[in-house]
């Protein structure tokens, strides 16, 4: 509807040079954001130098000493250490299940509607209904994934009660959940793709493997970094399931960072040193953030 | 997009694939489905039992669900209205408007996004409970207020409106605000139905902070509900954790249902930036 | 006109009247409380409150439902730290460490005053008092509590020819048992295991009944020193690991704990430790007829105590605090004590309570209520140091990786052991 070459030009000529009303527009928004994004932050970050108050000792100034028992402990570590895991195992998956979907679903398909419910549904739904769904799912005795074992003569398995299933249970929920989503985003980019290219490659007598990897897939560039970019922030913020089905168990197999953050501010009541460890999960995220706007960048001059 | 050879064979391998992928998809739904409607007696005994409500009357009468749908509609119409008119107004800003900082603070703005208000639990509790808002509805939602993700949708889809009819109306007499209800507002109402789906399912299923911000049941809304119903430390009954879990997902589940197209076309244009 | 000083004068006298003759403005005290078993129990807490009220005109009660034990501790310390703190709560016995360290409670013997109070005090189990005393006073009182059980399936007994009135009394006949209940279909896969004990969340606890019957002790009073690696803790431990991993009579790896009376009900175990908290649930739902015991001995019988004391919460105004103990004594009450324990199947926690008439019909109609009353004189505190959280959970981390075979008992332990130590330091 509003074409691109026309926005690019425009852009700074016409601006409306009235400072004032541009401030009072923004500044509602910008209170918000300031009072509870960038405040806390900061506050976070405050927060981390200081000890807890405790009965008979009164906070006091204790500078890295926070980060340096993070080093040091071993939950973190591993907790560090899974969410990395847990975001290779999720992020990769979870987009290519997406473009499957896609694909699959671009094309005329008998009961095509239904198949792209199916593929979206579990978008909808809240990830703690989700987590106690494949509770019951996994349950060793009375879950239908044994059953289904059993069937091919497998031995039952305690998957969220071993601690080398566990993380890999719960990465199963994530890209149930996400594959979805992230289908709808490539959908949107595959129809906008100019069918001129499709012909012409039809006509060289291509091969539709090879049309895909070497145009579509390049061409899905744009949408596969944005949904790269929320795939990673879930991955750091998604742990309903997490609390609802392992609590980080067994032995911390499954323990994530945000959830140690949270176990560590409101089960220990180690308030500055959960606020050490958000500042090092809102250091990574942050690195992301840039990551991806350099790269946005570079794409936008380039188109 | 018919491409390449394609023989009926691949054809149909490929609508048998996406078939299977579907069901496979579905599964875990239906499962919930099928004990949620089946009597404690379990599926575990035999999973043929007659289907029955009981459950679904068991679970509304357990727990103040009621309260907890209205709840959490009350909040996501909040935190949608907010999030509508600031990120509108930041958005008719950084579209039209030149002010020193502009482009920096735009950077900042976009900084937000990654940002995870999950992080900033423990000092946004501080700050709501230093206001005396802790327990409120209102609680949930102010975080959220400040959009980035909104304020960028509202700045794009601005400026991509055509300067012509901003001229026009502005020599019709109309002020900057005038121009902006009456020229951006109604030509961006995909764009804004698309940021609505998009935040009443966001804000419908989140967890962690209305968690920690919400103590009773005045303020709870239905993800917490549902949590704290299914997480007494006595036995999981599953035909009534699963009624529990369709009862609250339902709403969104049959918007869905009713509205996928437009679910889908929103998701689709909020994804296209 | 000319008499309207008088009139106005009647008015105002009126006004006085009336506003001397208005009950007190209503102390208003908020109540926060789990609920850890099954069953529309929040209309009984709103009756009791209505109760209360009717017998204290002058006392509001407003009670909120804050989740499972876990969830209500994280609400009523958040809300304590932010100011506005719940005047009453019922939390876990083994949390009164943690809330005296945040500075939360106050001491109930702040509020004895008179000889029915101090007779009100000593009349709790001494059993259920030893969490929740602290450096000579009482923080919690006894409101849910309980101790393990063990529960059995009579008719699975009988089809492995077991006298199905008589259950494991020690941990070799435990073993023994287990192995002839163990059942396996022509595959090779169970479908009935011997024995099932949970050891998901509060994996601690049920550790505690090994521990217990072997003499192991597991804190210091002042909760300043743990002995996790010590012989006979070792040996617990390993016995637990040994009935899955060798002895092969339970499922391996981490067991849920919700999830286990399902188990038990739905037949796929024929004998299950759990809290006898469980017993309304298993009465109702389990279609054949059960047994419950105490858990069988080693050196001697024994089980943790646990379940929720009820807490005064200090930071309340002075009549707060008067309100609150007086809702806390008739909560605690015979009466409501008895009331309480017979709806959810925790153990009332008085003597007196027992004595009631509809205790003891109860007690008799229902026999497994009374077990966990017969093993009391065994049972140990539930485990319980300064920055109980956290040394809780290096232990059920160490339960956890002997349990799926990652380290070995004595390897486990002795990391919890340092562990719990680093933690404990700075409380010496």
């Amino acid at each position: 509807m509003f074409t691109r070459k026309r926005r690019r030009h425009r852009a700074h000529d016409d601006a409306i040079d009235a400072p004032w009303v541009g401030w009072a527009l923004f500044a509602p928004a910008a209170l918000f954001l300031v009072t509870y994004t960038y405040y806390p932050a900061i506050a976070t970050f405050v927060t981390s130098l200081f000890s807890d108050p405790k009965a008979g000792r009164a906070s006091r100034f204790i500078g890295i000493e926070n980060y340096r028992s993070m080093i040091d402990d071993p939950i973190f570590v591993k907790a560090l250490a899974n969410n990395a895991w847990y975001a290779l195992g999720t992020i990769p998956l979870s987009i290519a299940l997406a473009v499957l979907m896609a694909l699959l679903v671009n094309r005329a398909l008998p009961g095509r509607v239904l198949v792209r419910m199916a593929y979206f549904a579990p978008t909808v739904l809240a990830m703690v209904a989700v987590a106690n769904i494949w509770l019951l799912i996994y349950s060793p005795q009375i879950g239908p994934l044994n059953a289904l074992l059993s069937l091919f003569g497998r031995a039952p398995h305690n998957w969220l009660g071993q601690p080398d299933t566990a993380l890999g249970s719960v990465i199963a929920v994530a890209i149930w959940k996400e594959a979805g989503f992230f289908m709808i985003f490539y959908l949107a980019a595959l129809q906008s793709l100019p069918l001129n290219l499709a012909e012409a490659a039809a006509l060289e007598g291509a091969s539709r493997w090879y049309f895909f990897w070497r145009v579509t897939f390049p061409l899905l560039m744009p949408t596969t970094l944005f949904v790269l970019v929320n795939a990673i922030v879930n991955a750091f913020r998604l742990v309903d399931h997490i609390i609802v089905m392992t609590k980080g168990g067994p032995d911390n197999a499954s323990m994530l960072l945000l959830y140690y953050v949270y176990e560590t501010g409101f089960r220990y009541w180690e308030t500055s040193y959960a606020a050490a460890m958000s500042m090092v999960l809102l250091v990574i995220l942050g690195v992301v953030a840039i990551g991806q706007f350099l790269l946005l960048e570079r794409r936008t001059h380039y188109r | 997009m018919k491409i390449g050879a394609e023989t009926p064979y691949s054809r149909a391998l490929e609508t048998l694939a996406a078939w299977l992928l579907a069901i496979l998809w579905v599964f875990p739904l239906a499962l919930c489905a099928w004990t949620a409607f089946h009597p404690v007696a379990g599926p575990s005994s035999d999973g043929f039992a007659p289907l029955t409500l009981a459950n679904f009357a068991y679970v509304w009468n357990a727990a103040p669900f009621p309260r907890y749908f209205l709840n959490t509609f009350i909040l996501v119409t909040l935190v949608i209205v907010v999030q509508f008119t600031l990120s509108t107004l930041a958005g008719y800003a950084f579209a039209r408007f030149r002010f020193p900082g502009r482009d920096l603070l735009f950077v900042l703005v976009l900084l937000q996004l990654m940002i995870l208000p999950d992080a900033l639990i423990i000092e946004n509790y501080r700050t709501l409970n230093a206001m005396g808002l802790i327990d409120t509805i209102v609680a949930i939602a102010m975080p959220y207020f400040g959009s980035a993700f909104g304020i960028f949708l509202m700045r794009q889809t601005f400026k991509s409106v055509p300067k012509e009819l901003d001229d026009a109306a502005r020599i019709e007499g109309a002020g900057s605000l005038r121009t902006l209800l009456s020229v951006y507002v109604p030509l961006a109402k995909p764009v804004y139905l698309a940021y609505g789906l998009v935040s009443v399912s966001f804000h419908w299923n989140n967890f962690l902070w209305p968690l920690i911000v919400t103590n009773s049941v005045s303020a709870r809304p239905l993800t917490v509900g549902l949590q704290i119903f299914s997480s007494g430390d006595q036995g999981i009954i599953w035909p009534i954790i699963t009624a529990a879990t369709l009862l609250s997902a339902a709403p969104l589940l049959v918007a869905f249902l009713l509205f996928q197209r437009q679910f889908v076309q929103s998701f689709m244009r909020a994804g296209i930036r | 006109m000319k008499d309207w000083p008088v009139k106005t004068i009647a008015v105002l006298m009126t006004w006085v009247a009336m506003a001397c003759a208005l009950p007190a403005q209503a102390v208003e005290i908020a109540f926060y409380y789990p609920i850890a078993v099954s069953g529309p129990l929040t209309k009984i807490i709103d009756g009791l409150a209505a109760d209360f009220e009717k017998a204290n005109p002058d006392v509001k009660v407003k009670p909120i439902y804050s989740g499972n034990y876990g969830e209500t501790l994280a609400k009523a310390l958040t809300a304590n730290k932010t100011g506005s703190p719940p005047q009453v709560a019922v939390l876990v016995a083994s949390d009164s460490l943690t809330l005296i360290d945040e500075d939360a409670v106050a001491p109930m013997d702040q509020f004895i005053k008179t000889p029915a109070d101090k007779a009100w005090l000593d009349g709790f189990f001494p059993a259920f008092m030893m969490n929740g005393r602290y450096l000579g006073k009482t923080y919690g009182v006894p409101f849910q509590r309980s101790t393990q059980v063990m529960y059995w399936n009579k008719d699975a007994f009988k089809a492995a020819g077991l006298d199905p009135e008589r259950g494991p009394q020690n941990w070799d006949e435990l073993v023994e048992y287990g192995r002839k209940l163990t059942v396996r279909d022509a595959t090779g896969k169970v479908t009935q295991w011997g024995l099932i004990i949970p050891s998901g969340v509060t994996s601690h606890w049920f550790l505690q009944g090994f521990t217990t019957q072997n003499k192991a002790k597991l804190t210091n009073e002042a909760g300043t020193e743990t002995y996790l690696d010590a012989p006979a803790t070792v040996e617990a431990l390993q016995f637990w690991t040994d009935l899955s991993r060798k002895h092969k009579v339970m499922q391996e790896g981490v067991i849920d704990t919700g999830n286990a009376p399902n188990e038990f009900i739905g037949g796929r175990a024929a004998i299950m430790f759990h809290s006898t908290g469980n017993l309304t649930n298993v009465k109702n739902n389990a279609k054949f007829p059960f047994g419950v015991a105490m858990l069988p001995e080693r050196k001697q019988r024994g089980s943790a105590t646990g379940g929720g004391n009820i807490y005064i919460f200090k930071k309340s105004s002075p009549e707060q605090l008067d309100a609150s103990f007086r809702f806390v004594k008739w909560m605690t009450s015979p009466d409501q004590a008895s009331r309480w324990g017979i709806a959810t199947g925790y153990v009332a926690g008085r003597q007196d309570a027992w004595d009631l008439p509809a205790m003891k019909q109860y007690a008799k109609d229902f026999g497994p209520a009374g077990v966990a009353l017969q093993q009391l004189p065994f049972c140990a505190p539930e485990f319980e140091t300064h920055a109980g959280p956290r040394t809780t959970k290096a232990l059920e981390d160490a339960i956890e990786a002997s349990l799926t075979g990652t380290k070995t008992p004595d390897k486990a332990l002795a990391d919890a052991q340092a562990e719990a130590t680093r933690i404990l330091r700075s409380y010496k």
